[in-house]
C-alpha cells in the first residue's frame, strides 16, 4: 500500500494490507502473526511491518513509501479468507468486496494495454 | 462475452467483478468499460492491489470466493468463455497496421488457453458450490497461491512506488522502481505489460500496444524486456500456466 506518513489510521491500514488488527495479533482468517506492542490508531507503519515481515521501500524526495505484502508461510496467501478488497470503479465510488457476501464472486483481473 | 455469462449464472447467486489493472485509471479503462456496459460491479486498480492481496501476476485471470468469503480457487488464468459455434470471432486485424502488431497477434494467438475446461469446472461450482471438485481447500487456496519471498515482497513495494510516481507524473523516476520490480518479481507479466504500456511509440490509439522500443530511437528503451522479445523467451504457449482442475 502507498503511505504518506509513516502513521495511518488503523482502518487505512486493514483495507490495505488485508490484515486485521487485533488484540491477538496481525490476523488473516485464522492465520494471527503477534505484534511486539498493541498496533495502536493511528498504526506505527514501520514497527508493525517487521513484525509482519513487510517490506518498507521509501521514495523520501517525493514524500511516498511503499509497503510491500507479507510472505508468511512462502505464499501470496496467508489464508483462504478473501481480504476486503476496496477498489472504486470509474464513478470514482468505492465498492467493498465483503458487499458481495452471500454471492459466488468470481473476481476478474485485465488491463487495456 | 463475460457479461453474458455472468447474465446468466446471476439468478444462481453468482457475480462477477472486473477490475482493470491500470495506472493510468480511468483514462485508460473508461473506453473499455464503457463499450462492455457491465451490470456488475467495474473496479480500477491503479497500482495493481490485486497482485500483493491475490497474487495476480498475469492477465486475464480469476480468483473465486465464495458465500462466505473464503477463496476457493486462486489467482489463475481465465480464458473468455468458449464460443458458441458458428459465430463470429471477436476481433480481426484492420488492413495496414505495423508489422509489430501483426506479429504481437500471432504471438497471442498461440497463448494456451483451456476455455472448455475451466468454464465447465466454473458452471460445476455455480451448480454445486463446496460439493463442487473444483472449490478447493482452504489449505489448498494456500498451498496452490502464487509463490512469494522477501525479495518478491519488496518488488511489489517498488512496483507500488512506480505506479504512484507515475500518476504523480514523474515518470524518469517511475522507471526506476518499475525496474526494480520487474528485476524481484520477474515471473509477474502485468508488471512489465503495465510498465512497457507506459512508453507509448506513436500517439493513436494503438500506442500503449506497441509494448517495445521506438524503432527510430531503439536506445531509449528503459527496460531489460520488451512484449514481443519476452513472449519469444518463454514461449506464448507458456505465457500462462496450464489449467488444472
Amino acid at each position: 500500500m502507498l503511505l504518506r506518513s509513516a502513521f495511518v489510521p488503523r482502518s487505512e491500514f486493514e483495507a490495505g494490507t488485508g490484515w486485521r488488527l487485533k488484540a491477538e495479533g496481525a490476523c488473516q482468517g485464522d492465520v494471527c502473526i503477534p505484534l511486539s506492542q498493541p498496533a495502536g490508531d493511528p498504526v506505527d507503519v514501520a514497527r508493525v511491518a517487521r513484525d509482519i515481515g513487510m517490506p518498507l521501500v521509501a521514495a523520501p524526495e517525493y514524500g511516498l513509501w511503499a509497503l510491500g505484502p507479507a510472505s508468511i508461510g512462502s505464499r501470496a496467501l496467508a489464508s483462504a479468507q478473501a481480504p476486503d478488497l476496496r477498489l472504486p470503479g470509474l464513478n470514482a465510488k468505492e465498492f467493498r468486496l465483503s458487499s458481495l457476501r452471500g454471492q459466488k464472486v468470481l473476481l476478474y483481473a485485465w488491463a487495456p494495454y | 462475452m463475460w457479461q453474458a455469462l455472468r447474465n446468466e449464472l446471476h439468478p444462481k447467486g453468482f457475480e462477477l467483478v472486473t477490475v482493470g489493472l491500470d495506472t493510468q485509471g480511468d483514462a485508460g479503462c473508461r473506453a473499455f468499460i464503457e463499450a462492455a456496459r457491465p451490470e456488475h460491479p467495474s473496479l480500477i486498480d491503479r497500482h495493481h492491489v490485486l497482485a500483493g492481496l491475490f497474487g495476480v501476476i498475469n492477465i486475464p485471470s480469476s480468483v473465486w470466493i465464495d458465500e462466505n468469503g473464503m477463496i476457493v480457487r486462486p489467482a489463475e488464468a481465465a480464458p473468455a468463455p468458449p464460443r458458441a459455434a458458428g459465430s463470429a470471432p471477436g476481433f480481426s486485424m484492420p488492413a495496414g497496421v505495423p508489422q509489430r502488431f501483426v506479429e504481437i497477434m500471432a504471438e497471442a494467438a498461440k497463448i494456451r488457453k483451456d476455455a472448455q475446461g475451466y468454464h465447465a469446472a466454473l458452471r460445476d461450482w455455480v451448480e454445486h458450490g463446496a460439493a463442487s471438485r473444483f472449490a478447493l481447500s482452504p489449505d489448498e487456496v494456500v498451498a496452490r497461491s502464487r509463490p512469494r519471498d522477501n525479495a518478491k515482497a519488496l518488488g511489489h513495494a517498488h512496483f507500488q512506488l512506480a505506479a504512484q510516481l507515475e500518476m504523480d507524473g514523474h515518470h524518469a523516476a517511475a522507471i526506476q522502481h518499475f525496474r526494480e520490480a520487474h528485476r524481484l518479481v520477474p515471473e509477474s507479466w502485468t508488471f512489465r505489460r503495465q510498465a512497457w504500456s507506459l512508453e507509448k511509440v506513436g500517439d493513436g490509439p494503438l500506442a500503449r500496444f506497441w509494448q517495445g522500443p521506438n524503432p527510430e530511437t531503439p536506445g531509449a528503451w528503459p527496460y531489460a524486456g520488451d512484449w514481443l522479445s519476452d513472449i519469444r523467451k518463454v514461449g506464448a504457449e507458456n505465457y500462462s500456466e496450464p489449467w488444472r482442475p
